[in-house]
């Protein structure tokens, strides 16, 4: 058991450093150095000399391996450096941001959970097989719906038409209940296919005619017999999902106008500003590895059989 | 002539459905190669007294702020989208193919070492991933289809390392080494073609998720610049016009949504069961 939990510990901080060495060579090492790109302008009026002083400063005139171990360096010690853009720190730039994510990211999990629910419960249990397989192919479709046209016409009907929730003016919660609703619809599809594969698998088990013939409803076949079963493989995908929450912030934050770690990010492609693009990635890897590590070590108390085959010893 | 028809339509197994799942496709593919077809108006020339006109006979889709016809633009619009998404789709191949054939052939290392790199670019989300690269080699239509053909390699290579171990552990893999057929030779003629024949149809399935990710890209401003008649494009444009103009958004997010509809249709016709 312990041995299993350290392997997976170690996965875990394998994958982070990799991603973090590779979206360093992706923004960082590779041509066009953004403090270059930035201080050349010749409308600033800088002497070669003061641009090499700026370069000195941000650390970009050093070799690209110096470079990389002083940001390895720093960034273990939790300083994620300066913006290129503004000159302020970006962890002071993430503390002012993540409140909003927070909530938007909050209300869309939240909202993605119930609507998968919903929706497995109708199409595992609706009458008639037509109506079941139509059901069915509704998460395949919804999600070939683009998440920022979806939540314009959400604006649109919702807000303009209907006038149920404002837009605009609007601060705290209020400000994520559209949006979170919009990016919920996308983010709960996967989620309500991997579960409904894996529950049709579980239904299609003898023990359930068992159950049937016994005389349980069909309500308390699915809840607590079903469930427990189908749970465990869906929830392998929750750090894919927190992943999919935190990359469609970025688009839903820009359609909405909200100023949270999306709204960050987009600023900081059309900005090249590497250092804060390089936490934001870092925070949506470190949120993957660290769900998914929990999701490992939750799995054998989850799954007794995991739990026997783990216990021999076998990683 | 009758029968050679029907041999050939039961050998590869062409059903009604399969045809009629291709048909969207087709169709896109048209609008693209051919918009004179679908549409007489010019989708950049604007006529200044028809300015954001709702839709009409004239103009089925409206008109937008400089008075050029939705429908047309939406028309020309389908080679930018089409023609980014299929290139995307076969930078990805071209470099998961060999990626894919060493991480399902190689050693315990070399194939160890493939899937953890797989791993680690699989942690960052693929939006993320395209952004890195876009702000790397900075916008453009083509530069679009470059950044997202690349996060997606890790998917695929994984995909076809999938398809490959599952063919080599077939037994007629195991009876072709039994009868003193090369390494390389089995490689060739069994397990590249049942291997990627799968794996393609997997891909056809990954255009829809490529469009959606180009037209992502495009609409957070990424793409090419106006007045290229580009589908997110159009709706970035369009958002200035929320409360007036619903058709400038609505439109090309339809057209967004059938083109990704129909690379899934696509896909589930040219299935290949392994």
């Amino acid at each position: 058991m312990t041995r299993y939990i350290l392997s997976r510990a170690a996965q875990a901080l394998l994958v982070l450093w990799g991603a973090f060495t590779l979206s360093f060579v992706l923004l960082q090492v590779m041509p066009g150095d953004a403090v270059l790109i930035k201080f050349q302008d010749p409308e600033l009026g800088l002497s070669p000399q003061q641009i090499s002083d700026i370069r000195a400063s941000y650390g970009a005139d050093e070799s690209a391996f110096v470079q990389y171990a002083h940001v390895l360096g720093r960034t273990l010690a939790g300083q994620l450096g300066y913006s290129i853009e503004t000159g302020v720190p970006v962890s002071r730039m993430l503390h002012a941001a993540y409140p909003t994510t927070l909530r938007l990211a909050v209300v869309s999990f939240g909202g993605a959970i119930a609507l998968a629910t919903v929706f497995a419960t109708a199409a595992l249990l609706a009458p008639l097989r037509p109506l079941r397989a139509g059901l069915r192919l509704v998460p395949g479709l919804a999600s070939g719906i683009p998440v920022f046209w979806l939540e314009i016409v959400a604006i649109q009907l919702v807000s303009f038409h209907w006038k149920l929730v404002p837009v605009v003016g609007v601060s705290g919660w209020m400000a994520v209940l559209l949006p979170g609703l919009a990016l919920a619809i996308p983010i709960s599809a996967p989620l309500t296919q991997v579960f409904l594969s894996a529950a049709e698998r579980v239904m299609a088990q003898p023990f359930i005619d068992v159950l049937r013939a016994r005389g349980a409803s069909p309500l308390r076949i699915l809840y607590a017999h079903v469930l427990p079963n189908a749970l465990p493989p869906t929830l392998t995908i929750s750090g894919l999902v927190f992943g999919e929450i935190l990359a469609g912030a970025v688009v839903t934050e820009t359609v909405f106008g909200l100023d949270g770690l999306g709204q960050l990010a987009q600023q900081a492609v059309a900005n090249q500003d590497v250092a804060v693009l390089q936490a934001i990635i870092l925070i949506s890897v470190a949120g993957f590895v660290v769900i998914n590590f929990t999701v490992d070590a939750l799995h054998p108390l989850i799954d007794p059989r995991i739990r026997r085959t783990q216990g021999g010893g076998a990683a | 002539m009758n029968t050679v028809l029907a041999q050939w339509r039961q050998r590869h197994d062409v059903t009604l459905p399969r045809l009629l799942g291709v048909l969207p496709v087709l169709v896109l593919v048209l609008m693209a190669l051919c918009p004179g077809l679908f549409t007489g108006l010019d989708p950049l020339a604007g006529q200044t007294g028809e300015r954001l006109m709702a839709p009409s006979a004239a103009h089925w889709f409206g008109t937008d702020q400089f008075g050029r016809d939705v429908f047309a633009r939406i028309m020309h619009g389908s080679f930018s989208t089409l023609s980014a998404a299929m290139l995307a789709v076969a930078i990805s191949l071209l470099v998961a193919i060999p990626l894919g054939l060493a991480a399902g052939l190689g050693g315990r290392r070399l194939s160890g070492a493939i899937l953890a790199g797989a791993d680690m670019v699989l942690a960052i989300p693929e939006l993320f991933l395209s952004l890195s690269i876009i702000t790397l080699i900075g916008p453009g239509a083509m530069h679009v289809a470059f950044a997202v053909g690349i996060s997606q390699v890790a998917g695929f290579t994984r995909m076809i390392r999938t398809e490959v171990v599952r063919v080599r552990a077939t037994e007629y893999v195991e009876a072709a080494f039994g009868i003193g057929s090369t390494f390389w030779q089995v490689v060739w003629r069994h397990i590249v073609p049942n291997s990627l024949a799968p794996a393609l149809s997997l891909a056809t399935l990954r255009l829809g998720t490529a469009i959606l990710a180009i037209s992502t890209i495009c609409f957070l401003g990424y793409g090419p610049s106006p007045p290229t008649p580009e589908w997110g494009l159009m709706i970035t444009e369009g958002r200035n016009y929320l409360a007036t103009a619903w058709w400038l958004t609505t439109f090309p997010g339809l057209a967004i949504i059938f083109s990704a509809w129909a690379a899934t249709l696509l896909s589930r016709a040219i299935r290949v069961d392994p």
